[in-house]
Protein backbone atom coordinates (compact mmCIF):
# COMPACT_ATOMS: atom_id res chain seq x y z
CA UNK A 1 0.00 0.00 0.00
CA UNK A 2 1.58 3.34 -1.09
CA UNK A 3 -0.38 7.06 -0.71
CA UNK A 4 1.05 10.13 -1.25
CA UNK A 5 -0.70 13.19 -0.42
CA UNK A 6 0.32 16.74 -1.76
CA UNK A 7 3.89 15.44 -2.56
CA UNK A 8 5.98 18.62 -3.39
CA UNK A 9 9.19 19.11 -4.23
CA UNK A 10 11.02 22.49 -5.21
CA UNK A 11 14.84 23.08 -6.54
CA UNK A 12 15.17 26.90 -5.67
CA UNK A 13 12.58 28.38 -8.03
CA UNK A 14 11.74 25.30 -10.23
CA UNK A 15 9.09 22.96 -9.38
CA UNK A 16 9.75 19.20 -10.01
CA UNK A 17 7.02 17.63 -8.28
CA UNK A 18 3.91 19.59 -7.79
CA UNK A 19 1.02 18.01 -5.13
CA UNK A 20 0.95 14.59 -6.22
CA UNK A 21 -1.27 12.49 -4.60
CA UNK A 22 -2.50 8.86 -5.34
CA UNK A 23 -3.08 5.37 -3.64
CA UNK A 24 -1.61 2.08 -4.66
CA UNK A 25 -3.09 -0.67 -3.30
CA UNK A 26 -1.72 -4.29 -2.82
CA UNK A 27 -2.07 -6.65 -6.18
CA UNK A 28 -1.84 -3.94 -8.35
CA UNK A 29 0.91 -2.24 -10.70
CA UNK A 30 0.78 1.62 -11.52
CA UNK A 31 2.87 2.75 -14.23
CA UNK A 32 4.33 6.33 -14.11
CA UNK A 33 4.00 7.46 -17.61
CA UNK A 34 5.40 10.81 -18.67
CA UNK A 35 8.66 12.91 -20.95
CA UNK A 36 11.63 13.06 -19.48
CA UNK A 37 12.26 15.72 -16.85
CA UNK A 38 8.63 15.49 -15.72
CA UNK A 39 9.01 14.82 -12.12
CA UNK A 40 8.79 10.56 -12.43
CA UNK A 41 12.28 10.01 -10.96
CA UNK A 42 11.83 12.52 -8.32
CA UNK A 43 8.72 11.28 -6.94
CA UNK A 44 10.09 7.82 -6.92
CA UNK A 45 13.24 8.92 -5.23
CA UNK A 46 11.13 10.50 -2.42
CA UNK A 47 8.45 7.59 -2.15
CA UNK A 48 11.67 5.31 -1.74
CA UNK A 49 13.01 7.51 1.15
CA UNK A 50 16.26 9.27 -0.52
CA UNK A 51 14.88 12.56 -1.08
CA UNK A 52 12.69 14.26 1.48
CA UNK A 53 9.77 16.13 -0.04
CA UNK A 54 9.46 19.59 0.18
CA UNK A 55 6.00 19.54 1.49
CA UNK A 56 3.15 16.74 1.46
CA UNK A 57 4.04 12.81 2.67
CA UNK A 58 4.19 9.43 1.67
CA UNK A 59 2.73 6.82 3.51
CA UNK A 60 4.07 3.31 2.17
CA UNK A 61 2.14 0.19 4.34
CA UNK A 62 1.56 2.61 7.40
CA UNK A 63 4.65 3.90 7.94
CA UNK A 64 5.78 7.79 7.16
CA UNK A 65 8.85 7.87 5.13
CA UNK A 66 10.02 10.97 6.40
CA UNK A 67 8.79 10.43 10.00
CA UNK A 68 10.14 6.49 10.57
CA UNK A 69 12.50 6.23 7.56
CA UNK A 70 13.75 3.17 8.66
CA UNK A 71 10.20 1.19 8.97
CA UNK A 72 9.15 1.96 5.10
CA UNK A 73 12.91 1.31 3.85
CA UNK A 74 12.70 -2.09 5.11
CA UNK A 75 9.40 -2.66 3.50
CA UNK A 76 10.46 -1.49 -0.03
CA UNK A 77 12.64 -2.84 -2.73
CA UNK A 78 13.89 -0.03 -4.87
CA UNK A 79 15.47 -0.28 -8.12
CA UNK A 80 17.14 3.19 -8.82
CA UNK A 81 17.26 4.08 -12.21
CA UNK A 82 19.90 2.66 -14.54
CA UNK A 83 20.31 -0.27 -11.49
CA UNK A 84 23.48 1.03 -9.90
CA UNK A 85 25.83 -1.49 -7.70
CA UNK A 86 29.05 -2.03 -6.70
CA UNK A 87 30.79 -2.84 -9.96
CA UNK A 88 33.90 -3.77 -8.22
CA UNK A 89 31.86 -6.92 -6.42
CA UNK A 90 30.89 -10.34 -7.97
CA UNK A 91 27.27 -10.89 -7.89
CA UNK A 92 27.02 -13.08 -5.15
CA UNK A 93 29.54 -10.81 -2.90
CA UNK A 94 26.71 -8.13 -3.74
CA UNK A 95 23.65 -9.95 -2.90
CA UNK A 96 25.69 -11.40 0.37
CA UNK A 97 25.71 -7.54 0.98
CA UNK A 98 22.01 -7.05 0.55
CA UNK A 99 21.24 -9.78 2.59
CA UNK A 100 22.91 -8.78 5.44
CA UNK A 101 21.69 -5.48 5.15
CA UNK A 102 18.42 -6.74 4.95
CA UNK A 103 18.62 -8.88 8.35
CA UNK A 104 18.56 -12.07 5.92
CA UNK A 105 19.69 -14.89 8.24
CA UNK A 106 19.69 -18.90 8.28
CA UNK A 107 17.93 -21.05 6.15
CA UNK A 108 15.42 -18.27 5.07
CA UNK A 109 18.52 -16.13 3.47
CA UNK A 110 19.38 -19.46 1.56
CA UNK A 111 16.19 -19.49 0.34
CA UNK A 112 15.83 -16.26 -0.57
CA UNK A 113 19.18 -16.20 -2.30
CA UNK A 114 18.46 -19.09 -3.98
CA UNK A 115 15.14 -18.05 -4.91
CA UNK A 116 16.53 -14.38 -6.90
CA UNK A 117 19.05 -16.26 -8.08
CA UNK A 118 16.94 -19.11 -9.78
CA UNK A 119 14.61 -16.17 -10.98
CA UNK A 120 16.79 -13.78 -12.32
CA UNK A 121 18.93 -16.67 -13.57
CA UNK A 122 22.11 -15.28 -12.27
CA UNK A 123 23.75 -18.16 -11.79
CA UNK A 124 26.41 -18.33 -14.55
CA UNK A 125 27.39 -14.70 -13.63
CA UNK A 126 27.65 -14.99 -9.64
CA UNK A 127 31.55 -14.99 -9.61
CA UNK A 128 31.68 -12.38 -12.44
CA UNK A 129 32.56 -8.65 -10.80
CA UNK A 130 29.40 -6.78 -12.12
CA UNK A 131 30.96 -3.75 -13.76
CA UNK A 132 32.28 -7.02 -16.41
CA UNK A 133 28.54 -7.61 -17.21
CA UNK A 134 26.39 -7.14 -20.12
CA UNK A 135 23.76 -4.44 -19.36
CA UNK A 136 21.05 -6.76 -19.13
CA UNK A 137 22.99 -8.77 -16.17
CA UNK A 138 23.72 -5.66 -14.19
CA UNK A 139 19.81 -4.89 -14.58
CA UNK A 140 19.20 -8.37 -13.34
CA UNK A 141 21.55 -8.10 -10.49
CA UNK A 142 19.73 -4.73 -9.33
CA UNK A 143 16.21 -6.40 -10.07
CA UNK A 144 17.79 -9.49 -8.10
CA UNK A 145 18.52 -6.67 -5.62
CA UNK A 146 15.30 -4.94 -5.23
CA UNK A 147 13.53 -8.07 -4.13
CA UNK A 148 15.83 -9.84 -2.31
CA UNK A 149 13.88 -9.21 0.89
CA UNK A 150 10.47 -10.10 -0.62
CA UNK A 151 9.12 -6.90 -0.31
CA UNK A 152 5.83 -5.70 0.07
CA UNK A 153 6.35 -2.56 -2.04
CA UNK A 154 8.71 -2.53 -4.96
CA UNK A 155 9.26 0.64 -6.59
CA UNK A 156 11.08 0.29 -10.16
CA UNK A 157 12.56 3.30 -12.48
CA UNK A 158 12.95 2.42 -15.39
CA UNK A 159 13.73 -1.41 -15.26
CA UNK A 160 13.68 -1.86 -18.74
CA UNK A 161 15.39 0.69 -20.42
CA UNK A 162 18.10 0.45 -22.93
CA UNK A 163 17.41 -4.05 -22.67
CA UNK A 164 17.13 -5.85 -25.49
CA UNK A 165 13.58 -7.03 -26.41
CA UNK A 166 13.71 -10.75 -25.09
CA UNK A 167 15.54 -8.77 -21.47
CA UNK A 168 12.89 -6.58 -21.90
CA UNK A 169 10.27 -9.17 -22.12
CA UNK A 170 11.57 -11.49 -19.06
CA UNK A 171 11.80 -8.54 -17.33
CA UNK A 172 7.84 -7.72 -17.48
CA UNK A 173 7.12 -11.46 -17.20
CA UNK A 174 8.80 -10.85 -14.05
CA UNK A 175 6.87 -8.44 -12.47
CA UNK A 176 3.70 -9.89 -13.85
CA UNK A 177 4.37 -13.13 -11.63
CA UNK A 178 5.30 -10.83 -8.81
CA UNK A 179 2.32 -8.50 -9.17
CA UNK A 180 -0.21 -10.61 -7.32
CA UNK A 181 0.20 -10.41 -3.70
CA UNK A 182 3.05 -7.03 -3.64
CA UNK A 183 2.26 -2.89 -4.20
CA UNK A 184 4.33 -2.03 -7.56
CA UNK A 185 5.08 1.08 -9.07
CA UNK A 186 7.19 1.43 -12.53
CA UNK A 187 8.16 4.36 -14.52
CA UNK A 188 8.56 3.63 -18.15
CA UNK A 189 8.44 5.86 -21.37
CA UNK A 190 7.78 2.75 -23.37
CA UNK A 191 4.01 2.86 -24.00
CA UNK A 192 3.65 -1.02 -25.04
CA UNK A 193 4.69 -1.68 -21.03
CA UNK A 194 1.72 0.11 -20.03
CA UNK A 195 -0.20 -2.21 -21.61
CA UNK A 196 2.32 -5.43 -20.83
CA UNK A 197 2.51 -4.96 -17.03
CA UNK A 198 0.21 -1.95 -15.46
CA UNK A 199 -3.42 -2.37 -14.19
CA UNK A 200 -3.19 1.57 -13.90
CA UNK A 201 -1.20 4.18 -15.51
CA UNK A 202 -0.73 7.61 -13.86
CA UNK A 203 0.96 9.92 -16.63
CA UNK A 204 2.34 13.27 -15.56
CA UNK A 205 3.80 16.12 -16.46
CA UNK A 206 5.70 19.19 -15.15
CA UNK A 207 5.47 17.49 -12.26
CA UNK A 208 1.88 17.60 -12.09
CA UNK A 209 -1.03 14.20 -12.54
CA UNK A 210 -2.31 14.76 -15.92
CA UNK A 211 -4.13 11.78 -16.27
CA UNK A 212 -4.48 8.64 -13.85
CA UNK A 213 -6.79 5.57 -15.19
CA UNK A 214 -6.26 1.81 -16.64
CA UNK A 215 -4.89 1.12 -19.83
CA UNK A 216 -8.45 0.66 -22.10
CA UNK A 217 -9.71 3.76 -20.56
CA UNK A 218 -6.66 5.99 -21.67
CA UNK A 219 -7.12 3.94 -25.01
CA UNK A 220 -10.66 5.20 -24.86
CA UNK A 221 -9.57 8.91 -24.63
CA UNK A 222 -7.78 8.15 -27.90
CA UNK A 223 -9.35 9.52 -31.47
CA UNK A 224 -8.19 5.89 -32.47
CA UNK A 225 -10.70 4.60 -30.32
CA UNK A 226 -13.41 2.58 -32.24
CA UNK A 227 -11.82 3.57 -35.28
CA UNK A 228 -11.64 0.68 -38.56
CA UNK A 229 -8.42 0.64 -40.66
CA UNK A 230 -7.88 -1.35 -43.81
CA UNK A 231 -5.38 -2.13 -46.15
CA UNK A 232 -6.69 -2.52 -49.78
CA UNK A 233 -5.27 -1.80 -53.54
CA UNK A 234 -8.06 -0.39 -54.25
CA UNK A 235 -7.62 3.07 -52.29
CA UNK A 236 -9.71 5.35 -54.38
CA UNK A 237 -13.03 3.03 -54.42
CA UNK A 238 -12.64 2.20 -50.74
CA UNK A 239 -12.00 5.53 -49.51
CA UNK A 240 -15.82 6.97 -51.56
CA UNK A 241 -17.36 4.05 -50.06
CA UNK A 242 -16.55 4.42 -46.59
CA UNK A 243 -17.37 8.57 -46.67
CA UNK A 244 -20.71 7.42 -47.22
CA UNK A 245 -21.21 5.11 -44.22
CA UNK A 246 -23.73 6.92 -42.39
CA UNK A 247 -21.60 7.19 -38.63
CA UNK A 248 -18.28 7.50 -40.18
CA UNK A 249 -16.73 10.94 -38.99
CA UNK A 250 -13.69 11.45 -41.36
CA UNK A 251 -11.71 9.32 -43.08
CA UNK A 252 -8.02 9.19 -43.33
CA UNK A 253 -5.41 7.42 -45.85
CA UNK A 254 -1.90 6.91 -44.33
CA UNK A 255 0.58 9.12 -46.83
CA UNK A 256 3.24 6.28 -46.20
CA UNK A 257 1.50 3.10 -46.25
CA UNK A 258 -1.76 4.03 -47.47
CA UNK A 259 -3.57 2.33 -44.96
CA UNK A 260 -6.85 3.87 -44.48
CA UNK A 261 -8.66 4.71 -41.42
CA UNK A 262 -11.94 5.54 -40.87
CA UNK A 263 -12.69 7.88 -37.65
CA UNK A 264 -16.56 6.98 -36.08
CA UNK A 265 -18.92 10.10 -35.07
CA UNK A 266 -18.91 9.76 -30.73
CA UNK A 267 -20.27 6.80 -29.50
CA UNK A 268 -20.89 4.90 -32.46
CA UNK A 269 -19.50 2.03 -33.76
CA UNK A 270 -19.02 1.60 -37.31
CA UNK A 271 -17.26 -1.46 -37.35
CA UNK A 272 -20.18 -3.91 -38.78
CA UNK A 273 -21.72 -1.66 -41.26
CA UNK A 274 -17.98 -0.91 -42.80
CA UNK A 275 -16.89 -4.86 -42.71
CA UNK A 276 -20.81 -5.29 -44.67
CA UNK A 277 -20.31 -2.58 -47.39
CA UNK A 278 -17.12 -3.88 -47.87
CA UNK A 279 -18.50 -7.03 -48.60
CA UNK A 280 -21.44 -5.66 -50.96
CA UNK A 281 -19.27 -3.53 -52.94
CA UNK A 282 -16.93 -6.35 -53.86
CA UNK A 283 -13.67 -4.10 -52.43
CA UNK A 284 -10.74 -6.68 -51.86
CA UNK A 285 -9.13 -6.05 -48.61
CA UNK A 286 -5.71 -7.58 -47.33
CA UNK A 287 -6.36 -6.52 -43.61
CA UNK A 288 -9.47 -5.16 -41.51
CA UNK A 289 -8.74 -3.90 -37.81
CA UNK A 290 -10.70 -2.42 -34.96
CA UNK A 291 -8.69 0.10 -32.98
CA UNK A 292 -8.86 -0.04 -29.57
CA UNK A 293 -7.04 3.44 -29.73
CA UNK A 294 -3.09 4.68 -29.76
CA UNK A 295 -1.73 5.15 -26.17
CA UNK A 296 1.29 7.43 -27.73
CA UNK A 297 -1.93 9.22 -29.47
CA UNK A 298 -3.25 10.04 -25.97
CA UNK A 299 0.36 10.37 -24.56
CA UNK A 300 0.91 13.19 -26.64
CA UNK A 301 -2.58 14.69 -26.58
CA UNK A 302 -2.24 15.08 -23.13
CA UNK A 303 1.26 16.31 -22.09
CA UNK A 304 1.53 18.30 -24.87
CA UNK A 305 -1.75 20.37 -24.14
CA UNK A 306 -0.17 21.05 -20.61
CA UNK A 307 2.95 22.48 -22.18
CA UNK A 308 1.36 24.78 -24.67
CA UNK A 309 -1.43 25.89 -22.18
CA UNK B 1 25.94 -7.61 12.82
CA UNK B 2 25.44 -3.92 13.38
CA UNK B 3 24.75 -1.77 10.15
CA UNK B 4 27.62 -0.19 10.53
CA UNK B 5 29.66 -3.68 10.57
CA UNK B 6 27.94 -4.25 6.92
CA UNK B 7 28.66 -1.38 5.55
CA UNK B 8 32.15 -1.42 7.12
CA UNK B 9 32.43 -4.76 5.97
CA UNK B 10 32.02 -4.57 1.96
CA UNK B 11 33.46 -1.17 2.07
CA UNK B 12 36.97 -3.01 3.21
CA UNK B 13 36.33 -5.89 0.80
CA UNK B 14 36.44 -3.45 -2.09
CA UNK B 15 39.82 -1.76 -1.05
CA UNK B 16 41.19 -5.23 -1.94
CA UNK B 17 38.71 -6.21 -4.95
CA UNK B 18 41.04 -3.76 -6.98
CA UNK B 19 44.84 -2.96 -7.14
CA UNK B 20 44.19 0.18 -5.55
CA UNK B 21 44.60 -1.62 -1.89
CA UNK B 22 47.95 -3.15 -3.23
CA UNK B 23 49.64 -0.04 -4.93
CA UNK B 24 48.37 2.30 -2.04
CA UNK B 25 50.34 -0.39 0.95
CA UNK B 26 53.10 -0.95 -1.19
CA UNK B 27 53.98 2.70 -2.13
CA UNK B 28 53.14 3.77 1.33
CA UNK B 29 55.55 1.29 3.10
CA UNK B 30 58.62 1.95 0.63
CA UNK B 31 58.31 5.59 1.54
CA UNK B 32 57.82 5.34 4.78
CA UNK B 33 60.66 3.19 4.75
CA UNK B 34 63.26 5.03 2.84
CA UNK B 35 62.63 8.42 4.00
CA UNK B 36 63.89 8.42 6.81
CA UNK B 37 67.31 6.69 6.14
CA UNK B 38 68.04 9.25 3.03
CA UNK B 39 65.70 12.49 3.68
CA UNK B 40 66.26 12.96 7.55
CA UNK B 41 68.41 15.87 9.06
CA UNK B 42 70.11 14.24 10.17
CA UNK B 43 69.01 10.56 9.13
CA UNK B 44 67.82 7.65 10.51
CA UNK B 45 71.81 5.86 11.32
CA UNK B 46 73.46 9.52 11.58
CA UNK B 47 71.59 10.25 15.09
CA UNK B 48 73.10 7.13 16.42
CA UNK B 49 69.95 7.05 18.55
CA UNK B 50 67.94 3.90 18.74
CA UNK B 51 64.41 5.66 18.58
CA UNK B 52 61.88 6.44 15.43
CA UNK B 53 61.56 9.60 15.15
CA UNK B 54 63.10 10.30 12.00
CA UNK B 55 60.13 7.89 10.76
CA UNK B 56 57.46 9.38 12.59
CA UNK B 57 58.70 12.82 11.44
CA UNK B 58 57.81 12.14 7.56
CA UNK B 59 54.06 10.47 8.65
CA UNK B 60 52.16 13.94 8.37
CA UNK B 61 53.88 14.36 4.62
CA UNK B 62 53.10 11.31 3.69
CA UNK B 63 49.62 11.13 4.78
CA UNK B 64 49.19 14.49 3.29
CA UNK B 65 49.27 13.06 -0.33
CA UNK B 66 48.19 9.25 0.50
CA UNK B 67 45.14 9.96 2.92
CA UNK B 68 43.31 11.86 0.22
CA UNK B 69 43.97 9.53 -2.21
CA UNK B 70 42.40 6.75 0.18
CA UNK B 71 39.51 9.44 1.14
CA UNK B 72 38.68 11.34 -2.62
CA UNK B 73 36.50 7.60 -3.58
CA UNK B 74 34.56 7.84 -0.27
CA UNK B 75 31.62 9.91 -1.12
CA UNK B 76 32.46 10.64 -4.97
CA UNK B 77 32.58 7.26 -6.36
CA UNK B 78 29.00 6.75 -4.90
CA UNK B 79 27.81 9.73 -6.37
CA UNK B 80 29.03 9.16 -9.72
CA UNK B 81 28.19 5.64 -10.07
CA UNK B 82 24.46 6.51 -8.78
CA UNK B 83 25.28 3.80 -5.84
CA UNK B 84 24.57 6.17 -3.06
CA UNK B 85 20.97 6.01 -4.06
CA UNK B 86 20.99 2.44 -3.53
CA UNK B 87 22.87 2.90 -0.37
CA UNK B 88 20.88 5.43 1.48
CA UNK B 89 17.13 3.56 0.31
CA UNK B 90 18.49 0.45 2.55
CA UNK B 91 17.50 0.61 6.07
CA UNK B 92 20.71 1.99 6.74
CA UNK B 93 20.84 5.60 8.17
CA UNK B 94 22.97 8.32 7.31
CA UNK B 95 25.23 8.47 10.55
CA UNK B 96 25.45 4.47 10.34
CA UNK B 97 26.65 4.86 6.31
CA UNK B 98 29.32 7.98 7.28
CA UNK B 99 31.04 6.17 9.83
CA UNK B 100 30.84 2.48 8.60
CA UNK B 101 32.70 4.14 5.27
CA UNK B 102 34.54 5.96 7.17
CA UNK B 103 35.79 3.14 9.69
CA UNK B 104 36.84 0.96 6.59
CA UNK B 105 38.98 3.39 4.94
CA UNK B 106 40.43 4.37 8.58
CA UNK B 107 40.92 0.50 8.76
CA UNK B 108 42.65 0.15 5.53
CA UNK B 109 45.59 2.66 6.42
CA UNK B 110 45.68 1.28 9.45
CA UNK B 111 46.26 -1.61 8.08
CA UNK B 112 49.54 -0.15 5.94
CA UNK B 113 50.63 1.18 9.41
CA UNK B 114 50.79 -1.94 11.38
CA UNK B 115 53.30 -3.38 8.37
CA UNK B 116 55.66 -1.02 8.98
CA UNK B 117 56.23 -3.12 12.05
CA UNK B 118 59.85 -4.17 10.59
CA UNK B 119 61.49 -1.11 11.44
CA UNK B 120 60.35 -1.71 14.89
CA UNK B 121 61.57 -4.75 15.06
CA UNK B 122 65.18 -3.11 13.47
CA UNK B 123 65.64 -0.68 15.96
CA UNK B 124 64.71 -2.94 18.65
CA UNK B 125 67.84 -5.24 17.31
CA UNK B 126 69.98 -1.98 17.01
CA UNK B 127 69.41 -0.42 19.79
CA UNK B 128 67.03 -0.30 23.18
CA UNK B 129 64.70 2.10 22.29
CA UNK B 130 61.89 3.36 24.20
CA UNK B 131 58.69 1.15 23.01
CA UNK B 132 56.52 3.30 25.06
CA UNK B 133 57.29 6.34 22.64
CA UNK B 134 56.89 4.12 20.05
CA UNK B 135 53.88 3.01 20.79
CA UNK B 136 52.56 6.49 21.72
CA UNK B 137 53.80 7.55 17.82
CA UNK B 138 51.93 4.86 16.01
CA UNK B 139 48.84 5.99 18.15
CA UNK B 140 49.28 9.43 17.43
CA UNK B 141 50.33 8.61 13.86
CA UNK B 142 46.78 6.73 13.55
CA UNK B 143 44.19 9.32 15.02
CA UNK B 144 46.27 11.89 12.70
CA UNK B 145 45.57 9.69 9.56
CA UNK B 146 41.64 9.67 10.76
CA UNK B 147 41.41 13.20 10.99
CA UNK B 148 43.06 13.51 7.28
CA UNK B 149 40.53 10.94 6.29
CA UNK B 150 37.19 12.72 7.69
CA UNK B 151 38.51 15.72 6.27
CA UNK B 152 38.28 14.02 3.07
CA UNK B 153 35.08 12.13 3.62
CA UNK B 154 33.78 15.45 3.38
CA UNK B 155 35.23 16.70 0.29
CA UNK B 156 34.51 14.02 -1.36
CA UNK B 157 30.81 14.00 -0.27
CA UNK B 158 31.33 17.64 -1.66
CA UNK B 159 31.78 17.03 -5.40
CA UNK B 160 31.50 13.60 -8.05
CA UNK B 161 35.03 14.65 -9.46
CA UNK B 162 37.63 12.09 -7.66
CA UNK B 163 40.57 14.25 -8.97
CA UNK B 164 39.11 17.62 -7.40
CA UNK B 165 37.73 16.14 -4.32
CA UNK B 166 42.06 15.04 -3.81
CA UNK B 167 43.44 18.18 -4.51
CA UNK B 168 41.22 20.19 -2.46
CA UNK B 169 41.74 17.70 0.84
CA UNK B 170 45.16 18.36 -0.24
CA UNK B 171 45.51 21.71 0.48
CA UNK B 172 42.60 21.81 3.47
CA UNK B 173 44.78 18.79 5.07
CA UNK B 174 48.21 21.15 4.12
CA UNK B 175 46.50 24.00 5.79
CA UNK B 176 44.95 22.24 8.82
CA UNK B 177 48.77 20.32 9.18
CA UNK B 178 50.52 23.84 9.42
CA UNK B 179 47.91 25.84 11.10
CA UNK B 180 50.42 26.41 13.95
CA UNK B 181 53.33 28.09 11.69
CA UNK B 182 53.51 31.37 10.27
CA UNK B 183 52.58 30.32 6.73
CA UNK B 184 49.28 30.16 8.04
CA UNK B 185 48.61 32.17 11.06
CA UNK B 186 50.94 35.26 9.03
CA UNK B 187 47.38 35.26 6.91
CA UNK B 188 45.29 36.22 10.09
CA UNK B 189 47.88 38.14 12.75
CA UNK B 190 47.80 41.22 11.14
CA UNK B 191 43.58 41.89 11.62
CA UNK B 192 42.38 38.95 13.52
CA UNK B 193 42.15 39.05 17.43
CA UNK B 194 45.08 37.22 18.86
CA UNK B 195 42.45 35.24 20.47
CA UNK B 196 41.25 33.69 17.43
CA UNK B 197 44.93 33.22 16.21
CA UNK B 198 45.72 31.09 18.89
CA UNK B 199 42.65 29.24 18.38
CA UNK B 200 44.03 28.55 14.87
CA UNK B 201 47.18 27.76 15.65
CA UNK B 202 45.85 25.24 18.75
CA UNK B 203 44.32 23.37 15.65
CA UNK B 204 47.30 22.39 14.35
CA UNK B 205 47.77 18.54 13.57
CA UNK B 206 51.22 19.14 13.62
CA UNK B 207 51.85 20.40 16.94
CA UNK B 208 49.42 17.83 18.49
CA UNK B 209 51.24 15.15 16.68
CA UNK B 210 54.60 16.01 17.53
CA UNK B 211 53.91 16.75 21.59
CA UNK B 212 52.24 12.79 21.30
CA UNK B 213 54.98 11.19 19.24
CA UNK B 214 57.20 12.52 22.57
CA UNK B 215 56.28 9.89 24.06
CA UNK B 216 53.47 12.31 26.21
CA UNK B 217 49.35 10.55 25.56
CA UNK B 218 47.98 14.17 26.26
CA UNK B 219 44.09 13.73 26.76
CA UNK B 220 43.64 16.55 25.08
CA UNK B 221 45.49 15.90 22.09
CA UNK B 222 43.38 12.59 21.71
CA UNK B 223 40.70 14.74 22.27
CA UNK B 224 41.54 17.05 19.70
CA UNK B 225 41.87 14.43 17.11
CA UNK B 226 38.82 12.88 17.81
CA UNK B 227 36.98 15.79 18.06
CA UNK B 228 37.98 16.83 14.43
CA UNK B 229 37.49 13.53 13.07
CA UNK B 230 33.19 13.69 14.60
CA UNK B 231 33.30 17.31 13.08
CA UNK B 232 34.54 16.14 9.70
CA UNK B 233 32.01 13.16 9.56
CA UNK B 234 29.44 15.60 10.80
CA UNK B 235 30.28 17.86 8.12
CA UNK B 236 30.28 14.74 5.50
CA UNK B 237 26.71 14.05 6.87
CA UNK B 238 25.33 17.51 6.04
CA UNK B 239 26.90 17.88 2.56
CA UNK B 240 25.52 14.26 1.54
CA UNK B 241 22.07 15.39 2.68
CA UNK B 242 22.32 18.83 0.81
CA UNK B 243 23.51 17.31 -2.08
CA UNK B 244 22.05 14.40 -2.69
CA UNK B 245 19.41 15.83 -5.40
CA UNK B 246 22.20 17.06 -7.62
Amino acid sequence: MIETRQLTKRYGALTAVDGITFNVEPGRVLGFLGPNGAGKSTTMKMIAGFLAPTSGSVLVCGHDVSEDPMAAKRVIGYLPEGAPSYGEMNSRQFLDFIADVRGLTGARRRTRLDDVIERLRLNGVLEQPIETLSKGFKRRVGLAQAILHDPAVLIMDEPTDGLDPNQKHEVRTLINAMSRDKTIIVSTHLLEEVHAVCSRAIIIAQGKILADATPAELEARSRYHQAVSLTTPDVAAAREALSRVADVQAVEIDPQDHRITAFPKPGKQIFTPISELLRTQGIKVSELQLESGRLDEVFRTITSQEVTA
Amino acid sequence: MSAIAIVFKRELMSYFATPVAYVFIVIFLVLAATFPFYLGNPTFFERGQADLLPFFNFHPWLYLFLVPAVGMRLWSEERKSGTIELLLTLPITMWQAVVGKFLAAWAFIGIALVLTFPIWITVNYLGSPDNGVIFASYVGSFLMAGAFLAIGSCISACTRNQVIAFILTVVVCFLFLLAGFPLVLNAFSSWAPQGIVDAISGLSFLTHFTSISKGVIDLRDLIYFLLTIAFWLYASAVVIDLKKAD
